[in-house]
Formats: C-alpha cells, structure tokens, sequence
C-alpha cells in the first residue's frame, strides 16, 4: 500500500515533461471545451462510444483522451457504457452492412435530443474501406451525423477540438 | 532437411508433388497433393506435431483452373503449404478439423466466403457471413462483384442451447460497454457459473481480403496497416515481405532495424496498455492509469501510431541523432517508472487473488487450439516468429540474445506476465537497436510481381504471428491476399479459457486475451 500511495504522489497530477506548447494547447482547448459543456450541459456531457467497424486506431485514441495527460474527465466530459444515458454518440469506422442495425438501434435507445459525431476518415466519408457488399460508406449513411472529425486517427487534441468545435456551433446557431 | 517435408513424404510417398519457383521465399516448402490425400496430408502433420497455422481457398478460375485449397503448418522453423484443388462445377475438399480445432473455423469462412464446401464438417453454420446475407453471395469468388449493395434476406443464427433446471441465457453485444470494438458473446449460466461461452464474430467485416484483388501491389500496404489498427506496423510488414519475398526485393539492412524498431515500439505500447486494463478489469484503476501515462508516445516518427511508415522495399521514415536521444531519454524514463509499477503489481494480494487461477488455458488446450503469441506463451508454447521465422536484426542471435518469456500455469497472471518480462525485453532491444543500428538507405524501388507466383510471411506482431499469403494472377495482379490475424485462432481460446469460471470474471478473462475484433472479422 505504501508503495501505491508513494507512486501518487511521486506522480502528482501532471507528471509527463510535455512539451510546454502541447500542455498550453491542451489547456487552452480543454477550458473552451470546458466552458462550452458548462454552458450547454450543465457542467457534464455523457458520450456513448460506438464502433460501427472501425479497425481499433480511433478507438485507441478516444481511450487517451481519458488518460491523465489529456484527462477529458476534468472538463465534464464522461463516458457512458449504455446508449441510454448518453447526450453525444461518438461513431467510428465505415459502417459495415453486419453493424448496421446495432447502430440504428444504438441511435434509437439514445434519448433526444441528441448529437452524432463521425470519428475519423472512415466514420466520416467510409475512407479506404469505400462503399462495397460489406461496407456501407460514413455514418451519414445510416443515421443523421451533426459534426466530422477527420483524421486517420485523429489525435487526442483534434477529437477534443472537434468536440468544442460542435459544442460552439450549436451555441452559435441557438443565438 | 526438412522434417515436416521428410513426415509428408513418408506418408504419402508418390502422391505428393512438390513445386519449385512458385511460392516464395524457398524456404517455405509447397507441395500439391490430390484431394482425397489432403486429410492423410493433415494425418502426417500432426503425427510430425505441426501446428495448423492456417486454411484458406482461392478462386483459381482465371487460370482456368477451379479453386485452390491450402493449409500451412507450422512446427519450429519451418512452415509447409499443402495445396489441392477442386472444380469449378463441384467445389468441396475434404475437412481437417477433426485432424486440427482451429480449421473449424477456417472452414467455415472458405465456405462462407468462397463457397467451397468442406465434406465431413460437424457444423456448417456460417462464419462472419451473417443470416440476412443472400446465400448465394461468395464475396471472395471473382464472379462476385463487390462494388454492389447486397440485399437482406430472412435467415436465423442456430445458437447452441443449453437446458436445464436454473439455466440461462446472457446474451452480450455487439455493441460493449467500453470504448472497444463489437462483436457477440452469449454465455449459458448456472447461477454465477458459466456453462458455456459462445462467440460470434463478424460484426465488423469490412470486406478487406476481397478490397486488396481490386488494389495494385504498391498499395496494399496502406490497407494492411488498416487491418487491426493497434497493430498497424506488424501488419504492413507481414504484408511488405510476403510481397517483397515474391518481388525479388532485399530491403536495405538499415530499413530492417527500423522495422524491428518500430515493431518493438507498438509491443511496448500495446503492451503497457494491456497490463493497465487486466488491473483496472480487476478493480485496480491506479495500474490503468499509471500506464497509461506512460503509454504516450509522441510524434517523433510523423505518426502516433507509426501508420503507414513501413513501405514495400524499406520504410519511409528514418531517424537522426536527435531521435535517437529523445528515444533513449524516453525509454530511461519509462522504464524506471515501469519497474516501480511492477513491484505493486507483484505485492498486491486483492489483485493478486484475481488474477491468479482465472481463465485458465491449458497447455494442452492451447495446443489443440494451435494458439499463437502471448496466449502461446503463457500456455507453456514457446512460438515466436522473431526466433523462428526472423529477420534481420533478430537473426543475429548471439548478439541479440532474444529472450522469450513462456509460462505454463495459463491464466490471466500468465498473460500479464508474459507481457511484462515482454515490455522489459523490448526495452532492451530497442537500446540495443539504437546502440548497433547500421546506416545507408532505408528504402530500395520495388518491382511487380511475375505472373503465377506465391509469397509468404509470418511476423510477430504483439498479439503473436500474423501471416500474409500472396498470390498473382495471370496477369500478375493481386489474385488473392490472405490475412490470418493471431485472433483467428486466439479467440478459440477465450471460450475454453472460461470455462469453469464465474461470469463476474469475463471481463477479465477477455481483456488479458485481448484479441482483435477487425482482424479476425476482415
């Protein structure tokens, strides 16, 4: 145990030397995203994490987006494990003709009103994998899609980026 | 010498043709043999103790001949293609599962997707072609087009049912709980005892072996790299060298060292993240969170993850003095944390209790099932393509001095464990990379393919053996690609590894597998 509690402390909150410009970036998304959830979602957004196909990469890096340098969670952002309780549907991959229904039915059990964001090239326009017999092509394909967030993966920052940006325009069209 | 070349002969005698010049590299054996010897084939192997390391068909019939079935097995060094054929009209060969458990379901895929039908195959239930497909649609024929929407049709999945006083059903996905990929496990319970595990798979088939026929041989590598995405250089490279072997191309000594290089980065990394989430499955969130800050790896090579980096004939990014430091620098850092890590994971009686006794693969199921990687070799099977099939640097043994962690008690401390002395080894080599690394160019051109010829690779990704079979068309475009993933066989191991477990206790037992769901899938 005391081993434990001297690793948490030798860490402290922060521990990896980054870079100063990605910390400063990080933050300075990190608060507008912030601010944005606080604004909208009175202080806590709930996401729901879907793979519709995807090949693992953007699955990884929505995984450290939750890790504690970029520590999503102090923002208000938190991950859901059922569709139910979810505000924001985060979708990955082409959608492969085998997931199509689980996704349409994963949209269904989401509560209104609700958000779709594509997740990566694929999710976004089907990508290398294309339309064919077993890929459908982007998300839009199959349930209506709010924002895009391009990438092969997108990194860390782009998916928070992406998700202030989306956050922001919905702020922007309600004025 | 080959033994498993000497084990066919002596059981087969006249009957086995072997051919020269067709699949490459030469040291692969590949031999022909008549479709009602391909069991007695199957026979000889196992009695030589060869592993099945993969089954698959090929639609032939722009040769002008029918479809072609292979199986390649694997015992130490040496890996030998057995090949028959089969008409056009009447396409079946005969089933080697009751020989080998994994060419179940390989069977059931050539099958599902090609539409060779294996005779004496105790179930002929699809295999990730699902019931609302037409059942006619063979998507790995050429008469298919793969370009066209395939219509739904009515169908229903024959799920095994187990009956009973207190029993009953959990069925679980595709969609997870975690941020993880899909795919469908139905349990049969007796109170907390699970009975029986079964898995479905398929959910996220993209279609992938059919898309590599309609790409040029330069452009595989980017789909290949897009297989299973944490295992993104593995399969390049599995790729790369299967095509290169075939092309004629030797990569530049120093492309070499990178790859290890970059194969070594993407175990660590995977690996850290592994150990991080056996401990939080077993309620220890401190571990998942320690590693995965050290997980990070920042874009010292263009790309997170190294994607796309490894390119047929070398690699396209090479690394100066300066990259050579921050790594050094980084791998000090992270090691001394790491050991710390592992020092609490030992010392940790609650986690321990977990741990230990779980999901227990036994040797002799894991040689049944013909497991490979890290499952192998905490199931008491010392496999390792970086020992048995190498490359350069891992050839160089003295110097390398390459060690392979195996334990044989087969549970999840097993898995973990194996991961840890793993992540410890690959410190060490990527030093020593870094330390011996020879210079000159790290990529040569490479040439197409010839018409008719066959290439080979095995590579051991973090997961285990991945192997990449390519063959040219008459025309010396791609013909067919095949891609075995080590979760093609793996996931076998998972419904054995449950059973006499509580349910509570999956999770847990999946994640110290952690196999594929996009590479077994395609």
């Amino acid at each position: 145990m005391i081993r434990i509690l001297r690793q948490i402390f030798r860490t402290g909150i922060v521990t990896e030397p980054l870079p100063d410009q990605l910390t400063r970036e990080i933050e300075a998304v990190g608060l507008k995203l912030e601010a944005a959830v606080r604004e909208r979602f009175r202080r806590s957004i709930t996401i729901r994490q879907v793979d519709a196909g995807s090949c693992n990469g953007c699955e990884l890096e929505i995984h450290a987006i939750n890790n504690p340098i970029y520590n999503c969670e102090k923002y208000g952002i938190h991950f859901t494990a059922s569709p139910r309780f979810a505000d924001l549907l985060l979708v990955t991959g082409p959608v492969t003709r085998n997931m199509e229904i689980a996704l349409r039915r994963t949209y269904v059990s989401t509560p209104s009103p609700k958000f779709v964001v594509a997740v990566g090239d694929c999710a976004c326009t089907g990508g290398i994998f294309g339309e064919t017999y077993a890929s459908l092509g982007g998300v839009d394909k199959v349930i209506p899609v709010d924002a895009r967030i391009p990438g092969c993966p997108p990194t860390p920052l782009q998916l928070m980026q992406g998700l202030t940006r989306l956050l922001d325009e919905e702020e922007n069209k309600k004025k | 010498m080959s033994i498993l070349k000497d084990a066919i002969i002596s059981q087969l005698g006249a009957d086995v043709t072997f051919v020269e010049g067709y699949q490459h590299p030469a040291r692969t054996v590949f031999c022909i043999v008549p479709q009602e010897k391909f069991v007695d084939a199957g026979k000889a192997m196992k009695k030589a103790y060869a592993l099945l390391a993969a089954e698959w068909a090929t639609d032939e019939t722009t040769f002008g001949r029918g479809y072609g079935i292979f199986a390649c097995y694997r015992w130490g060094y040496e890996y030998l293609i057995v090949k028959t054929e089969t008409t056009a009209d009447d396409p079946v060969f005969p089933s080697l599962t009751k020989q080998f458990l994994p060419a179940w379901r390989f069977e059931r895929q050539i099958q599902s997707l090609m539409g060779v039908t294996p005779l004496n195959h105790p179930d002929t239930r699809p295999w990730i072609k699902f019931e609302d497909w037409p059942e006619d649609a063979w998507p790995l024929r050429k008469s298919f087009d793969a370009s066209k929407p395939m219509p739904r049709v009515e169908g229903e999945y024959k799920w095994i049912k187990a009956e009973g006083e207190g029993v009953y059903e959990i069925p679980v996905g595709p969609v997870h709980a975690g941020i993880i990929e899909p795919g469908h496990f139905r349990f049969q319970a007796v109170g907390e005892d699970v009975l029986n595990l079964e898995e479905r798979l398929g959910y996220v088939h993209k279609g992938i072996e059919k898309m590599f026929e309609s790409l040029s041989w330069d452009e595989g590598y980017r789909l290949a790299g897009r297989v299973s995405g944490d295992t993104t250089v593995a399969h390049s490279l599995g790729y790369c060298m299967a095509l290169e072997s075939m092309a004629g191309c030797n990569p530049p000594e120093r492309a070499h060292w990178l790859r290890a290089l970059f194969l070594e980065r993407e175990r660590i990394a995977n690996h850290l993240g592994d150990i991080g989430a056996i401990c939080n499955d077993a309620a220890f969130a401190f571990m998942l969170y320690q590693m995965m800050r050290l997980r990070t790896n920042h874009a010292l090579f263009g790309h997170r993850f190294i994607m796309d980096r490894v390119v047929p004939g070398g690699v396209a990014v090479d690394i100066d003095t300066a990259g050579r430091e921050v790594i050094l620098a980084e791998l000090d850092r992270l090691s001394k944390d790491f050991e710390r890590l592992v020092v609490i994971y030992e010392e940790n009686p609650s986690l321990e209790d977990r741990v230990r006794n779980t999901g227990m693969l036994k040797p002799k199921r894991a040689r049944e099932i013909c497991a490979v990687g890290i499952v192998a070799r905490a199931s008491g099977l010392n496999l390792d393509c970086r020992i048995f099939n190498p490359f350069p640097p891992y050839d160089q043994y003295d110097r390398l001095e390459l060690g392979v962690p195996v334990m044989i008690t087969g549970d999840v401390h097993a898995r973990t464990w194996v991961r840890i002395q793993e992540v410890r080894e690959s410190l060490r080599i990527i030093r020593w990379i870094l330390d011996n690394m020879p210079g000159g160019p790290i990529s040569v051109p490479l040439e197409t393919p010839s018409p008719g010829k066959a290439g080979f690779a095995a590579v051991e990704g973090w997961r285990g053996e991945i192997i990449y079979w390519l063959q040219s068309g008459p025309g010396g475009e791609v013909n067919r690609c095949m891609v075995r993933d080590p979760s093609s066989v793996n996931w076998l191991g998972l419904e054995r590894a449950i059973h006499g477990n509580i349910v509570p206790d999956f999770p847990l037992c999946n994640k110290s597998f952690n196999q594929s769901y996009s590479g077994h899938d395609l």
